[in-house]
């Protein structure tokens, strides 16, 4: 536990030169097998952290997070030798208490995916499975904190399910946080009314106290909002029906033994029928898409990221830079975002979903009036072979973030509880509701 | 739809490989995309966010920035303190 740790680096019990000398070379070795990191902070063991509740704790940092000094890829090509000359709020924020970068974690690149299998890099093996994948799309994040074996906090980013689901498929616990209670100033965005910066670990004490380090207003993100704590009371919980059929029978039996234990520890619960479902997938990915298009606008090869020889016109450098610069699922989502914005579309997709997202968040809200939480297992399936996620077309693989798009698209709270070997049970609360979350976490770990 | 035009507009090349296998994948996706269609949004507000956001207002005072050496850090082409572009018009 960080706290223990905490103290005997405050205490000289724990050298961090020769601690950090030993992570780091700890890292290199699970990296060589898992390709858990896309970058790892050599210069750890030299870095002089500041004291405070984090004083010499290691955090690993996912990709897509800017970090002073050290290269962040998002997972893409375009931005391969991007080195960023500030930190972002959450960096900031964790550095201010004394926190260590122990490097970048692997991801799909912009978090475009399901199974970290869209990455310019090399892609990040389960740790129970290297045949098998870690999720996605912070998976490198989920590998290293379920393999860490000295203490360790893990950034990651969501905005459709990117933590919940590797965090499931690793084993770890994770929470992604109501949208907008964590700056997103220094996050290279995927999907700016989506994205939200949230942690993993391996206990829930430690998750709860990094979690509170990070959230609250930010004057270099105006979409931030204070966090607004509610009293961690958790006495019945609902589970949509909707969200417990047609699962894998493993993923059902474990899930349905959770309940039974959360039950048994005092908690009720009630199945009930959620509307929306089979919608909220649509509507997020047009949502993401669209804002996702417009993000990437700005990488034209001038001021950061790809650059090549000045030559053509702007339009045809512009183009030829895009074209080198993105993999194939970032196209993808960049014509399909660019159409659904268009003239004449725009009504039809964008719009519609975002009207459809207000009758989520209303039905989502509707519910949370009868339950303190909602449960579902984190993913529909097992982690999939490497050789099973090639034979998905696009389609089939946006289909795997069913049970996690819904909150995500509310920007609801989400935790996720391991319960078995790569099975997760999903616990999703009200806007702010997070301690209701830990509660449930601390209940099914007591 | 007509990929030629969508993707001029995003100013992203694309091989004729990829028009094609495009091509056919967003149309299956678009197709399914139809699903949103079902759902009756008479009289709904859209969410931009998922929470209310207010418009944030400060004083306009200058604060410490990036300096000209950060600013021009992670570009290539640029001269006395602009960036450098090819040709626009």
């Amino acid at each position: 536990m960080i706290k223990k740790f905490v103290k005997d680096v405050e205490d000289g019990v724990i050298k961090l030169p020769e601690f950090y000398d030993k992570v780091i070379k700890k890292c290199k070795a699970i990296d060589s097998k898992h390709n858990c990191f896309i970058t790892i902070n050599e210069d750890a063991s030299k870095e002089k952290p500041k004291s405070g509740l984090l004083t010499g704790v290691p955090i690993s940092v996912k990709d897509c997070i800017c970090t002073k000094g050290i290269r962040s890829t998002a997972g893409s090509k375009i931005l391969e030798n991007y080195v960023p000359v500030f930190d972002a709020t959450v960096i900031s924020r964790l550095k201010e208490q004394g926190a260590i970068i122990i490097g970048k974690t692997a991801q799909d690149e912009f978090g475009f995916g399901s199974f970290s299998t869209n990455c310019a890099y090399e892609i990040p093996k389960n740790p129970f499975d290297t045949d098998r994948s870690c999720g996605g799309s912070s998976g490198g994040a989920g590998c290293i904190t379920q393999l860490a074996d000295f203490p360790h906090v893990a950034l990651a980013e969501s905005t459709g399910g990117s933590i919940s689901n590797p965090a499931a498929f690793c084993g770890v616990y994770s929470i992604t946080p109501t949208y907008g209670i964590v700056s997103r100033y220094g996050l290279i965005d995927y999907a700016n009314s989506l994205d939200k910066i949230g942690l993993m670990s391996k206990n829930i004490e430690d998750l709860k106290m990094v979690f509170e380090i990070i959230v609250g207003k930010d004057k270099m993100d105006p979409t931030t909002v204070d966090y607004a704590p509610v009293k961690p009371d958790v006495k019945k919980i609902g589970i949509p029906k909707q969200y417990v059929k047609g699962l894998d029978k493993k993923i059902e039996k474990a899930f349905w033994d959770a309940i039974k234990k959360l039950e048994k520890k005092g908690i009720k619960f009630e199945e009930f029928d959620l509307a929306y479902t089979d919608e909220a997938l649509p509507a997020y990915y047009i949502i993401a898409m669209a804002e996702a298009s417009t993000n990437l606008a700005k990488y034209s090869g001038l001021r950061y990221g790809l650059q090549l020889p000045l030559q053509g016109n702007f339009e045809e450098y512009a183009s030829t830079v895009r074209e080198q610069g993105f993999g194939q699922e970032a196209k993808r989502r960049i014509i399909l975002g660019t159409y659904t914005r268009m003239a004449g579309y725009r009504d039809q997709y964008y719009l519609k979903a975002m009207k459809i997202r207000t009758k989520i968040i209303d039905e989502f809200k509707k519910h949370f009036k009868k339950y303190d939480a909602i449960v579902s297992p984190t993913m529909p399936i097992l982690p999939p072979k490497f050789k099973e996620i090639e034979k998905l077309t696009p389609l089939e693989n946006y289909q795997m973030d069913i049970l996690t798009v819904g909150p995500n698209v509310a920007g609801l709270p989400h935790l996720n509880i391991p319960i078995a070997e790569s099975i997760g049970l999903h616990v999703i609360g009200n806007h702010m509701s997070e301690n209701k979350l830990f509660k449930v976490g601390e209940i099914y770990g007591s | 739809m007509d990929i030629e035009h969508v993707s001029k507009i995003a100013r992203l090349k694309l091989s004729e490989e990829e028009k094609k296998k495009f091509s056919k994948e967003l149309e299956d996706i678009l197709n399914y995309f139809k699903l949103i269609d079902k759902v009756d949004t008479k009289n709904v507000e859209p969410s931009f966010h998922a929470i209310k956001i207010k418009d944030v207002f400060r004083e306009d005072n200058p604060e410490q920035c990036l300096n000209e050496k950060e600013v021009f850090k992670n570009a290539k082409e640029h001269e006395k303190g602009f960036f450098k572009s090819p040709r626009v018009v």
